[in-house]
């Protein structure tokens, strides 16, 4: 629904309350990105913990979505757990087109459940069940049944946690129908603090379309671009995977804990290999035709009479690095293997398996032993690590609650911070230099996400700290605009700003694409100011000695030249926050 | 005559672009619900997509039910709808044996038209319009069917 103001649905568990409140601000956050920053300013609490019961778990869509193709994702924002600051966790899936077709633009939960509840809501009911039988099951238990006990079989959307949430790990994700998720730094656990086990969101109303003939015109046009071009073939064949052999070839894909940046045996997690053996079908995102989610599929032997079950797993580039070349894990089925339990378990697989690397070198090194690890972790031995996610998962004991808490958390405690692959949170998939080691470790989201730093390592060129640092952050100011729309970023390379302009213009947001550039210069620094407040400073960040010791395609790591980086974006960065914008406040 | 159909949902991935074409360029609307084609899981995301859509019943059961002629019989199969008779009673969509129609909150009736708009949005080609042999309405004879 086109609307110059915010329609928000605020939860409160404590009470069992709930209000549909009207925020102005369209024009000046958009949505998503721009609209969590503001709704976690009005109804979250800067000075308190990430558990305490008042603190909301924010979900917010853009002005695009459901309008125009691949604006298929929800931002989730919320106090994390994993650094007790201000965090957004974005995912796909069908949460963004249930949330319009639950006519909100946002979705606030705060307030505690005195015991385990699941939220129900669409556009014309809002229910909270009581559901203490569902505490304690895993993720697709867990979805089987909120299943049956919800309408609206394909047009809603099922959020739910695992025992990792419920245990309140900082490593803990939510779940998005089944294949997708809100992955990275803790929102698992603030569902769990709140005795929230679930939310099933039914899309269940429908709008007028805009009248006028620019609208389908500019549907046309990009829905041609996403499917007749090949610039989103990469996504719709061999998915991000594709990575997995270039980043191996060029020496940048972290193996066995970045102790190196390629094997010569990568092919048995190739995104070739894993299309050619173990992939079994794709599914979508509601409102993207492209269909990047690749499922695999792995099946076990369970009696000696030739009986066997099956499992379905969604596989990513990331997933495979982290639970593949990072464990020394070289065979697809196998890591498909660890997937599957880190789904079940309601884990995060990138922050789960860099952490399990570094348990694994430290247990190599004797900082640490058996007694705590429970299980003889070993490079490439895939069952250990099987056993250890659960561990990791449940907090079996001091030292895997330890671990949950981060790599750093547990090196602080055991030693071993000079190998822990940490850059702000557990490293993504690409060891390509200074610039993306610069960009995680200091990004909004501690993410690859956050601007292409990893890009930015690839192109050739002189080390020049001060244009590194422009581009991390105009890159970041272009994309926190489509993080604002809600769009897939894997059609950032369609979705540019004169496109996405006349895309606002057509649906009713004029004024939204007039001053595109104003806006996105303000959520950048309303991110950056929210993020300070609740305690982030730059300078304490520190890159472990691991990422210096690395040898890249471009040789050695230039140790003096990630310095000078990172104390330039940290400075660029501390300027944005600073900025006194009136619009900020 | 053709009509639309769903011979390979196999492939589907549950993008909904079918039900979205239709609500957009046949409905004027931006909905999941209030199309002819509808998407949803057969029994969970692991379990892949089923489509609900109008199967060119002939005679189709919803023309009868209809009560003031609002339904009529398309030849080849499948319904013509005349919403200004429609006075949104719900019983084309009780006697719709597959669930192919919708009622939205004001039990306006949405149900496939058979014109193809949604057909070049599948990116799998899950679904396609088939040419089929025009059945004589009643009234007609088999000649006439075919004219």
């Amino acid at each position: 629904m086109i609307r110059d103001f915010f329609r928000v649905l605020t939860i409160n568990l404590t009470s069992g309350r709930s209000t549909i409140v009207e925020v102005g601000g369209r024009n000046e956050v958009a949505g998503g990105s721009g609209l969590a920053a503001l709704l976690f300013n009005k109804y979250g609490q800067t000075d308190k913990p990430w558990d305490d019961p008042e603190q909301p778990l924010i979900f917010a869509i853009g002005p695009l979505t459901g309008y125009f193709p691949l604006m298929s994702k929800t931002v989730c924002a919320f106090k994390s757990p994993y650094h007790n600051q201000y965090a957004e966790s974005h995912a796909g899936g069908r949460s963004a087109l249930t949330l319009r077709f639950a006519d909100l633009d946002a979705l606030v939960i705060t307030g505690k459940a005195a015991r385990p509840v699941c939220i129900s809501l669409g556009s014309r009911h809002i229910e909270i069940k009581e559901v203490h039988y569902l505490w304690g099951m895993d993720i697709f238990a867990t979805g089987k049944y909120l299943r049956h006990m919800f309408r609206g079989s394909g047009h809603r959307s099922i959020l739910r946690i695992g025992p990792a949430g419920e245990k309140g790990s900082p490593m803990a994700c939510i779940n998005a129908d089944t294949y997708r998720h809100f992955g990275r730094l803790g929102s698992g656990a603030v569902m769990g603090v709140k005795n929230l086990k679930g939310i099933a969101i039914q899309g269940d109303a429908s709008f007028p379309l805009p009248e006028n003939k620019d609208y389908p015109k500019i549907f046309e046009e990009v829905h041609k671009q996403l499917t007749d071009t090949d610039m989103m073939s990469k996504y719709h064949n061999l998915g991000t995977p594709v990575n997995v052999i270039a980043l191996n070839d060029i020496k940048a894909l972290p193996v066995r804990n970045l102790q190196q940046t390629s094997d010569p045996n990568i092919a048995g997690i190739s995104g070739e290999k894993f299309a050619e053996v173990a992939l079994l079908r794709n599914n979508a995102c509601s409102g993207c035709p492209v269909g990047c989610i690749h499922i695999g599929f792995v099946r076990e032997r369970f009696s000696e009479e030739n009986r066997y079950l099956y499992r379905q797993v969604a596989y990513d580039h990331e997933p495979i690095f982290a639970t593949g070349s990072m464990l020394g894990v070289l065979d697809c089925f196998r890591v498909l293997d660890i997937m599957d339990v880190v789904e079940r378990m309601g884990l995060d697989v990138m922050s789960s398996g860099v952490a399990l690397a570094w348990a694994t070198e430290a247990l190599e090194k004797g900082i640490i032993s058996e007694s705590e690890t429970i299980v003889p972790l070993k490079f490439g031995y895939a069952e250990g690590y099987k056993e250890a996610m659960q561990h990791l998962a449940m907090g079996t004991n001091e030292f895997y609650q330890t671990l949950s808490k981060g790599t750093l958390a547990a090196a602080e405690q055991y030693n071993g911070k000079d190998f822990a692959c940490v850059l702000g949170q557990e490293m993504a998939g690409y060891a390509t230099g200074e610039t993306f080691f610069t960009s995680q470790a200091l990004g909004f989201r501690h993410s690859h996400l956050d601007s292409a730093g990893y890009s930015y390592d690839q192109k050739p060129g002189e080390k020049n700290a001060g244009k590194a640092a422009d581009f991390l952050i105009k890159d970041e100011q272009g994309r926190v605009f489509l993080t604002s729309m809600v769009s897939c970023l894997f059609a950032r390379g369609v979705y540019n700003d004169e496109l996405l302009g006349r895309c606002l213009d057509s649906v009713g947001y004029k004024d939204l694409a007039e001053k595109m550039s104003d806006v996105s210069r303000h959520i950048q620094k309303l991110r950056w100011k929210t993020r300070f407040a609740t305690g982030f400073n730059p300078n304490s960040v520190s890159i472990p000695k691991r990422f210096t010791e690395i040898v890249t395609w471009k040789g050695a790591i230039d140790t003096e030249h990630l310095r000078t980086l990172k104390d330039e974006y940290a400075k660029r960065i501390i300027e944005l926050g600073a900025d006194n914008d009136k619009k900020t406040t | 005559m053709k009509i639309l159909t769903t011979p390979r949902m196999e492939r589907c991935i549950g993008c909904h672009s079918c039900s979205l074409a239709c609500a957009r360029l046949v409905h004027k609307r931006l909905s999941w619900d209030t199309a002819g084609i509808r998407i949803s899981t057969s029994g969970g995301l692991s379990t892949g997509f089923e489509a609900r859509n109008c199967l060119a019943c002939n005679p189709a059961p919803c023309v009868n039910a209809c009560p003031t002629g609002a339904y009529s019989q398309r030849k080849g199969g499948g319904v013509v709808v005349r919403k200004k008779l429609c006075i949104r009673c719900g019983e084309c969509a009780k006697a719709c044996p597959v669930d192919a129609i919708y009622l939205d909150l004001t039990s306006e009736p949405f149900v496939c038209i058979h014109c193809s708009r949604c057909v070049k949005y599948c990116p799998h080609d899950c679904i396609e319009m088939k040419e089929v042999a025009a059945e004589p309405v009643e009234g007609e004879t088999a000649e006439e069917a075919q004219s």
